[in-house]
């Protein structure tokens, strides 16, 4: 079966047949990049009239934000199901969004509504990002790189955690001054129709940093989701990467709620579609898929509610109508061990 | 050599071990053996620093294992622990690459390729290469783990409880295997083990634990009476000698 050098010879290798008989991951990636474009570019240039000068750079932004969300929730549930080694749990489900709306509430109730107005946009972000780093890290280190891990632990904690912090952005807001509580409220339903240009472009220098730096990590991710145990004794410093795995999904987190407001499921849905249409468990091949399918839901979605049944705002309720079934569904499979 | 000094480790206030200092020997096997509770499994985490101790200091092969970085200890020791659960679908011979992680850091090699199939060869698991992990046996997984750590390709093996889930056929296999390593490529095997006979025909060192404290360490023939592992099991244990090998009789 094996030669001296203890490799398989290629009479061997004919005989073992092709690896796989469903599509590569390489081939998938390529199809979901086309449909990425396909779906930019028509979104771009379907039904234009009117002003181009006007209307283009319009559509831009919102093609723009949608990417960069699409890629922050991709990147940060991949990243984080890796590290706890589940399938289930994602950030949003463990109340990280949640989080990041209450250090934007207790900002406005500690500095003042009018102040924040004025104060450039780049500025509050990075205050905000900062804030939500320092929280999560608080909060939710010590969760995961403990030695015993229970999910439904996890579970509990993330829905309590989040039940906790919803409740204390409400009270907060019922304690301020209306006229903040407006400004509040626009921070919140920011919709991918009113996306500030300058907290975009900040947006994408964030996340293309940290997706940068979440590629630099594929081969660590591919070993830590073997478990802690497992990447431990391959020599990885789990205590080290999952903090800064923590620090990435905070900041990710961070900015697609800043652009567009919470989304519950919508990680979970593009991740395990991604598991699904991979059929692989190598980082290389997920990494991308996940943004890329992700951005083709947000773009495609948006463009057939827009254009075919003339709705505006009401994607973000379809995804999580889907994602949500998806979700009761895997705890009904048992998943959830 | 793996040097342990006043290792201590408890959880909430139960010790689970208790002031351990030993040496264990460069090459050959070593085998710890003790009942249930004993702290063994918890020992061979403390040295391997899958669990950071209370106090004490482990140095496996001279490096302190709190201090030297993970991915040169990688290089230096493997360890398996009982329980292995992955949450993804992984082909055997995607799992066993996983093994060479800490010298190829995920780009292999041609050298690393072929410390993958000598170790799917010794495991006796070229046929299964291309299955999935979560489509074998519960013994066939057993030895797929093994053959990811035996890529590893480390001086020192620690393996806990190497014989759960197989049967005696691959049990045996197992401690030959074990044995052989030790023999011919001179690496240092370490071993937690229920069955003592197992202990006392394939190892030449015997640590024997009971409560969290080391109580003795020996040769097969210093720990295989009747006195001794009263005092470890609490029950009385004819010696038999089979074959040059000294055998224990608990079954009356």
């Amino acid at each position: 079966m094996a030669d001296a050098t203890g490799l398989p010879s290629p009479a061997e290798l004919r005989r073992r047949g092709p690896l796989r008989r469903t599509p590569s991951p390489a081939v998938v990636l390529a199809v979901l990049a086309a449909a990425t474009l396909a779906a930019v570019v028509l979104f771009m240039t379907v039904d234009l009239r009117g002003n181009l000068g006007y209307i283009l750079p319009l559509r831009a932004v919102k093609v723009g934000a949608m990417l960069l969300v699409a890629v922050a929730v991709g990147l940060s549930t991949l990243m984080f199901q890796t590290v706890t080694a589940n399938r289930i749990l994602t950030p949003s489900i463990m109340g990280f969004d949640a989080l990041y709306l209450f250090i934007q509430t207790a900002v406005v109730f500690a500095v003042g509504g009018s102040a924040l107005a004025t104060a450039p946009a780049a500025g509050k972000f990075a205050v905000e990002v900062l804030l939500m780093v320092l929280c999560s890290g608080l909060l939710y280190r010590w969760l995961f790189t403990g030695g015993t891990q229970s999910l439904h632990l996890m579970l509990l904690v993330g829905i309590v955690l989040g039940t906790l912090l919803r409740g204390a952005s409400s009270l907060l807001q019922r304690l301020m001054d209306p006229s903040e509580f407006i400004i509040l409220q626009d921070l919140f339903f920011a919709s991918f129709n009113q996306v500030d240009p300058v907290l975009l472009w900040v947006s994408a220098a964030v996340v293309g940093t940290v997706a940068a730096a979440a590629w630099r990590l594929r081969h660590t991710l591919d070993v830590l989701a073997l478990g802690r145990e497992t990447a431990v004794n391959l020599g990885v410093n789990h205590r080290r990467i999952v903090t800064w795995v923590l620090v990435m999904c905070s900041v990710l987190v961070a900015v697609s709620t800043a652009l567009v407001g919470p989304v519950t499921f919508f990680g979970l849905l593009v991740v395990t579609l991604g598991y699904q249409l991979c059929r692989d468990y190598s980082h290389r091949w997920l990494l991308p898929a996940v943004s890329l399918l992700g951005a083709v839901a947000l773009i495609g979605g948006q463009l057939v509610l827009e254009k075919v049944f003339g709705f505006d705002t009401a994607l973000s309720i379809l995804i999580e109508f889907a994602g949500g079934i998806l979700f009761l569904f895997l705890l009904l499979k048992g998943y959830l061990k | 050599m793996i040097r342990l000094s006043g290792v201590c480790k408890s959880y909430g206030t139960a010790r689970v071990v208790d002031d351990v200092t030993a040496g264990i020997p460069s090459g050959g096997v070593t085998s710890i053996i003790g009942p249930n509770g004993a702290g063994k499994s918890t020992l061979l985490s403390l040295i391997s620093r899958l669990q950071p101790m209370d106090a004490g200091t482990v140095a496996v092969g001279g490096l302190d294992v709190a201090a030297t970085p993970s991915r040169q200890l990688a290089r230096t020791m493997a360890i398996l622990r009982q329980e292995n659960h992955l949450t993804m679908r992984l082909k055997v011979r995607d799992l066993v690459a996983f093994g060479r992680f800490p010298h190829s850091g995920g780009r292999p090699t041609v050298e690393d390729r072929g410390h993958i199939e000598r170790a799917l060869e010794q495991l006796d698991l070229l046929p299964l290469a291309d299955k999935f992990v979560d489509e074998l046996s519960g013994g066939q997984r057993q030895r797929a783990f093994i053959a990811m750590v035996l890529a590893q390709d480390t001086e020192y093996l620690l393996l806990d409880e190497p014989l759960n889930n197989l049967d005696m056929k691959h049990s045996v296999e197992m401690m030959r295997l074990l044995r052989r390593l030790a023999d011919e490529l001179g690496k240092t095997v370490v071993v937690v083990i229920h069955d003592i006979n197992f202990a006392s025909c394939y190892s030449d060192t015997i640590l024997a634990m009971r409560g969290g404290r080391l109580l003795h360490q020996g040769t097969p023939g210093q720990i295989m009476q009747p006195e001794v592992l009263r005092e470890v099991y609490d029950i009385d244990i004819r010696i038999e000698e089979i074959a040059g090998n000294r055998i224990g009789v608990y079954f009356a």
